[in-house]
Order: structure tokens, then sequence, then C-alpha cells
């Protein structure tokens, strides 16, 4: 087991390397146009990104979900989008049917 | 109507975390403080790791390098670039948050509350706040579900939960279908395309360079999407 010392200079250390792109993405932010197109151009890479985490956390995931075949979680998905759209773009109910969907298929399939 | 005067929007704000956001970070966090415990840091430590960290991958990433012994360098270098997003979205963030003239160090703050639960969800809702109460309305949302996550650390480190394994996995599918809806919603053509392109190109970045895939999956998903829109807007209407 490390040091206790070791341990609070490991988070504080990962906590200010993080502030580092946020405070980068504050000097970058005070210097451009909001209305320009190096500002959409960035937003476009946040989006892509941020899609491409969600995409790999739904289609190639590390966690416990790895172990639920790919259809069932695609058939999950579907059914997450069908009680948004259908409840009036309600969250709550897309994320309640889609997980608990999931929950019975996997046991039904896993 | 949108919802405007420091009342309604610190009621807008406290519901739309409590709809679910705050949940989900309750429990995503369980999972690292859980996984903190197991490594050998402290609860003041896997607390703080969530507040300055403030990024799941990073704090997993730190977590994980850490108990595969690995040199502070590495530590700390990989939880950074497993947190590198953050860059490009505080920049496509604060102009959003309309406060024009905001000190340095006010808008340093700001970029320390943002998540990608803040990100997703104000983006979607901020066109029903009022301009002018748009920070209050991040503010009350991050601050809570950052609580939120903080007791979830806690919880988890404690190891005060036993749930079953399939609750656990209806659990941890809650988060990326929360913003799979989310961000459903997301207007603009070129954030459309961006999207879009993401999610193809992570799955080649995943397998060729999985330690920078979502840097990569960023600038040329980003790239892609936003030249094609340009394109379109230049070209489509023809």
């Amino acid at each position: 087991m490390a040091g206790t010392e070791y341990l609070w200079l490991v988070v504080l250390s990962c906590g200010a390397a993080t502030f580092l792109w946020r405070g980068l993405g504050v000097l970058v932010v005070r210097r451009i146009d909001p209305d320009g197109a190096f500002f959409k151009w960035v937003a476009c890479v946040s989006y892509a990104m941020v899609a491409g985490l969600i995409f790999r956390m739904l289609a190639m995931p590390e966690s416990e979900l790895a172990g639920v075949p790919l259809a069932v979680r695609t058939a999950a998905v579907g059914i997450a989008f069908a009680a948004y759209f259908l409840f009036g773009r309600r969250l709550l109910a897309g994320v309640l049917a889609g997980s608990l969907s999931l929950a019975t298929m996997a046991q039904w399939f896993g | 109507m949108p919802a405007s005067g420091n009342r309604a929007v610190i009621h807008k704000a406290l519901l739309d975390a409590l709809s679910l956001p705050a949940f989900i970070l309750l429990f995503t966090m369980m999972g690292f403080g859980s996984l903190a415990q197991s490594t050998g840091f402290e609860a003041g430590m896997a607390a703080l790791a969530t507040l300055l960290i403030w990024g799941l991958p990073g704090q997993l990433a730190m977590v994980e390098l850490t108990a595969t012994g690995q040199g502070l360098v590495a530590i700390v270098f990989a939880c950074s670039l497993a947190n590198a997003r953050f860059m490009p979205m505080v920049v496509s963030f604060v102009p959003a948050l309309a406060r024009g003239g905001a000190s340095l160090w006010r808008q340093l703050l700001d970029a320390q509350l943002l998540s990608i639960n803040s990100w997703a969800m104000c983006l979607r809702e901020f066109p029903r706040v009022d301009p002018a109460f748009r920070h209050l309305y991040y503010v009350t949302f991050a601050g809570s579900i950052m609580s939120a996550a903080v007791v979830g650390t806690l919880v988890g480190f404690y190891g005060a939960f036993f749930l079953p394994g399939v609750v656990v996995l209806g659990l941890i599918f809650t988060s990326p279908l929360f913003f799979a809806l989310v961000l459903s919603a997301t207007r603009g053509l070129e954030e459309r395309l961006s999207m879009l392109a993401g999610c193809a190109i992570v799955v080649i970045a995943h397998r060729l360079l999985p330690s920078v895939d979502l840097l990569v999956t960023g600038l040329v998903g980003g790239s892609l999407g936003f030249a094609a829109g340009r394109w379109w807007r230049r070209h489509g209407r023809d």
C-alpha cells in the first residue's frame, strides 16, 4: 500500500492536471469570437467527443455491461428512445424504460 | 415562457437535477468510492478527488494506475488525458452562460464546476431559462449534482450498499442512456453531423489508439462534422 502523503499528492496533482484543461478552455474562450468559425469548430469537437464517449459506453463497455449481449443493449436503447418520444420527451420515462428493459432482458438472455 | 427570477430558476435547476442527474452521479460515484477504498485511498482523498478532478474517466484512471503501482507522472498524465475533453467543453459552454465581462476568476470557477452532466443538461435547458438567470441555473444545477457525487463517493467508500447484480446492471446503463437522450435534442447541423461522425470514429480510434481515443474522436469527428456542415450549407441548397 502506498504512503498516505503520496496518495494525497496523487489526488492533488490529478486535480491540478485536470484543471489545466479547464483553465486552458477559459483562456481560449476569452480570446475568441463566440459567433466565429473557430468557436463553431471547437463546439463540434466537443460534441464529437461526448457522443463518442457515450457510444463507447453503450457499444464497447468495459463495465459489467460488457457481459450483456450487444443485441440486448441495442434493443434497450431502442426501447428507451421509443418511451422518451412517446411520453413527450420525458428523460425519466426514457431512462426508466431502457434500464428496466435491459435488466429484464439480461435476466432472460444473459 | 422561459424560467425567470431567483426562486423559479433555482426551483427548476433543483428539479432538473433531482429528476435524474443527481441520482446518476450518486450511483456512478459509489462505484468510484468503492474502487478508491479498495486501492488504499482514504475517504477524504476520494471525496476530494471527486471535487477536484470532477470527471469520472480521469478519476478512474487515477485509481486504476495507482493500484497497478505506476509512478506519479504516469498517473497524472493518464488522468489528465482522460479528462482532456474539458478543454473544448469549456470553450463551447462558457459563452452559453451569457455572462459578458465576467472576471477571469469567476470564469475559472465556472469551468471547475463543469461536468458532462451539467454541460449536456444546461445546453438542453438554457432555451427555457431567461439569459439573465442562466448562470444561477448552472451553479445551482452543478452544485447539487456535485453534492450528490460527493455523497455517492462516501457511500461507495464505506460500502454501505449492497445491490443485486441485475440492479447494478440497470443502474450502470442509466448514465450513457441519459446522455444519449439528452444529446438527441441537440440542434445545429454541424453539431449533429459531428456527433454521428464521433460515434463511427470512436470504434476505430478505440481499437487503434485506446489511450487517446476520445481526443482523436473529437478532433477527427468534429472536423469532419464541421466541414460537412459548412459544405452542405454552401452547396446543398442549390
